[in-house]
């Protein structure tokens, strides 16, 4: 069970951030060129690599009880931050995120910018747009990944989730040449909020002192119970017309 | 020098704390009530947190929509 929903966790949450990686990737390829595009990616790529080797070794040799804590604490909080959004979105309060959206208005502001050419970078606004992407983007999951992995005893496994979802968002990307808008992220969103939270709220409660009726087996009854109560959220505040949701979602940023 | 520092403790704030502080601030309160009930008592004290998540999560959607649903002010 453990395993299981550690890969799932880490998959999606990867995948989701991958998406919208793709997209600002994309509309800076398209809008600026290649060149300055893909070296932004590959930079932001070993900007990442670098962060995973520092703190991974580093969050593996905290204590396990103050890591549970703070790691866990951490985690509920973004968990609720992913619940929140995903519940108003799914009860009408909020728009969808829309990747062919957000693509447009990233290729509009990559079109209209000013260029300057760097060092071994021909277009200085393609470069940053593609790095600060994937570093935003993908700093959240560097988190989770770390995270779950050092929690559960096998950062591998994580490091293998995030690796395959980036891996199939890649190729599907490659393949497609266009933002994934069918990709169902926003139920994706909610699934990973779901699961934050629940191992959040049992990671920090243990991290605090507190014991689990059941120990690991408690995770049984607090994914699906968390998810349930999202569910009954959405039901309650449900909005009748839609077409007032607000608040169309930021093409970059490290939140959901 | 100083835009720069803000910039990057806004950065910080935000990836940690988010859209919505007070769910950060009773995210610690409940965990700090947890570790103290945990260290003084032998009453179980797990249900803390799963308390503190059902308010939180709701009061934080309600706090949203409220927000979301105000008329904009006059300038």
């Amino acid at each position: 069970m453990g395993n299981a929903a550690l890969f799932v966790a880490v998959f999606l949450a990867c995948a989701v951030e991958a998406v919208e990686a793709l997209t600002i990737v994309l509309a800076a390829g398209v809008g600026r060129g290649w060149r300055s595009a893909v070296t932004g990616l590959i930079a932001g790529l070993l900007t990442l690599a670098v962060i995973v080797a520092v703190a991974g070794p580093a969050v593996s040799a905290i204590p396990l009880d103050a890591l549970r804590l703070v790691v866990g604490a951490l985690l509920l909080v973004f968990g609720l931050q992913w619940l929140r959004k995903a519940v108003l979105r799914a009860s009408g309060h909020k728009a969808f995120h829309d990747e062919a959206k957000a693509f447009e208005a990233a290729l509009a502001a990559a079109r209209h910018a000013p260029g300057r050419s760097a060092v071994l970078v021909p277009d200085w606004y393609g470069f940053t747009l593609a790095f600060k992407g994937v570093v935003l983007e993908g700093l959240e999951v560097v988190f989770i990944a770390v995270t779950f992995g050092s929690n559960q005893h096998d950062v591998g496994l994580a490091a293998l989730a995030a690796l395959t979802a980036v891996l199939v968002v890649a190729a599907i990307g490659v393949a497609v040449r266009k933002p994934l808008s069918r990709v169902p992220e926003n139920a994706m969103k909610f699934v990973v909020g779901v699961m934050l939270t629940a191992f959040g709220m049992f990671w920090a409660a243990e991290g605090a002192g507190a014991h689990w009726p059941g120990a690991d087996l408690a995770l049984l009854v607090l994914i699906p119970a968390v998810g349930l109560y999202a569910l009954l959220l959405v039901a309650l505040f449900r909005r009748g017309d839609r077409r007032s949701a607000v608040g169309a979602d930021r093409p970059t940023g490290t939140t959901p | 020098m100083i835009r720069r520092l803000r910039a990057f403790g806004a950065f910080w704030y935000g990836f940690v704390v988010g859209d919505d502080w007070r769910v950060a601030a009773g995210v610690v309160v409940a965990l700090g009530l947890t570790a103290t009930i945990t260290r003084i008592t032998a009453v179980p004290a797990w249900w803390i947190v799963v308390v503190a998540v059902g308010v939180l999560l709701a009061s934080s959607i309600r706090g949203a929509i409220r927000r979301s649903d105000q008329p904009a002010a006059p300038r």
